[in-house]
């Protein structure tokens, strides 16, 4: 045993790591709760336009998301450079948005289904054609809330 | 030699585990919640009911052309100037009798809105002008609101008016709530958001 003794003991003692793990798992934790795993992947470009007077949009049960904007790179070659709506994961027409809100109103709870807000995300290059087409729909089934989703920022940066 | 003690799992690449677990949720975590301009789009009537009358002077026209200029009462106007203008439309303040505002801060111009209850902001746009551009002119009508919604709240109850709002959203504020709500309330009524949008065409 006297093989491994130290030969001095002048040194300062090295840090002891051992609450190390418990550190890390303390923030894994952390990270785990508050993660919001990304359901539905994009499959149009979503560059947001910048807005200041904003208000924010925290009731995640309320919320229907709507996305448009021009297809991405790699489906362009499918579906063209023509900007599309997405619902959920898959592209969809004006018409679908119909059935997709009945659809949502039904998976909510029954006294949240007349104040569901319909997040609008939509990319700052769209032509307001679309739109207009999705208001005038979203307008037909009586789902008037709207929200523009934006990006907080100076309106200037969208020159 | 007696038995030997099982010896101990050696825990030294825990800490591994757990930072490649760590750093996996560090990029996939997005805490941000979204946010954006909140409307109300207007109700679809059947039958077509005859448009009230509103007289000229009372409507504030903002188009919204293709490459993203805009024309105010059809003259061309910079983005830049278009809170003040329609700060100045709806504060103007110009109605006499029972039309008059009291609370208006504006320069009471005959040709200009009545009252800040009768004033219209028309918001029309055509088909190709680009999301980006829309959202500007949004952006500065709200502020506009806003901006004079901030004033009155300030005046008669010492505090802005958008903070107020977060006041009211926020569960855990001590206050009053329902008292909140009156003065909000008043407020949305001295200045109501009238702001018409028209089909494109």
């Amino acid at each position: 045993m006297s093989k491994f003794k130290k030969k001095g003991d002048g040194d300062t003692p090295a840090i002891s790591t051992a609450s190390l793990p418990d550190i890390v798992f303390m923030l894994l934790f952390f990270f785990m709760v508050v993660t919001v795993m990304r359901d539905n992947s994009l499959k149009v470009e979503n560059e947001l336009p910048f807005a200041d007077q904003v208000e924010k949009l925290d009731k995640k049960e309320l919320v229907m998301y709507v996305y448009a904007g021009k297809p991405s790179e790699r489906y362009q070659r499918q579906f063209g450079t023509e900007a599309r709506i997405q619902l959920n994961d898959k592209f969809a027409s004006v018409n679908d948005l119909r059935q997709f809100v009945l659809e949502e109103r039904r998976t909510r709870r029954e006294d949240l289904q007349n104040k569901l807000i319909t997040a609008l995300k939509v990319d700052k290059e769209t032509n307001m054609g679309l739109v207009s087409d999705i208001k005038q729909e979203l307008r037909k089934i009586d789902a008037l809330k709207v929200n523009y989703t934006t990006r907080d920022g100076n309106v200037k940066f969208n020159q | 030699m007696g038995r030997r003690k099982a010896p101990e799992v050696n825990a030294g690449s825990m800490a591994d585990i757990a930072f490649l677990l760590l750093i996996f949720f560090l990029v996939t975590t997005t805490i941000e919640t979204d946010s954006g301009i909140n409307r109300k789009l207007p109700p679809i009537d059947d039958e077509r009911v005859d448009p009230p009358k509103i007289k000229e002077r009372n409507i504030f026209q903002v188009l919204v052309r293709d490459d993203g200029q805009i024309l105010v009462n059809e003259d061309q106007m910079d983005i830049a100037d278009l809170r003040e203008a329609a700060i100045q439309f709806l504060d103007n303040g110009g109605g006499k009798g029972s039309q008059a505002c009291e609370y208006c801060q504006g320069a009471r111009d005959p040709k200009s809105s009545d009252n800040p209850k009768k004033a219209v902001i028309s918001l029309q746009n055509n088909r190709k002008t680009k999301y980006k551009s829309y959202i500007t002119v949004q952006n500065e009508l709200v502020a506009a609101y806003n901006q004079l919604r901030n004033r009155e709240a300030k005046r008669l109850f010492n505090k802005e008016y958008t903070q107020m709002v977060k006041d009211f959203d926020n569960p855990d504020y001590p206050g009053n709530k329902d008292k909140l709500e009156e003065e909000i309330k008043l407020i949305k009524e001295l200045f109501p958001q009238k702001l018409s949008e028209a089909e494109p065409k």
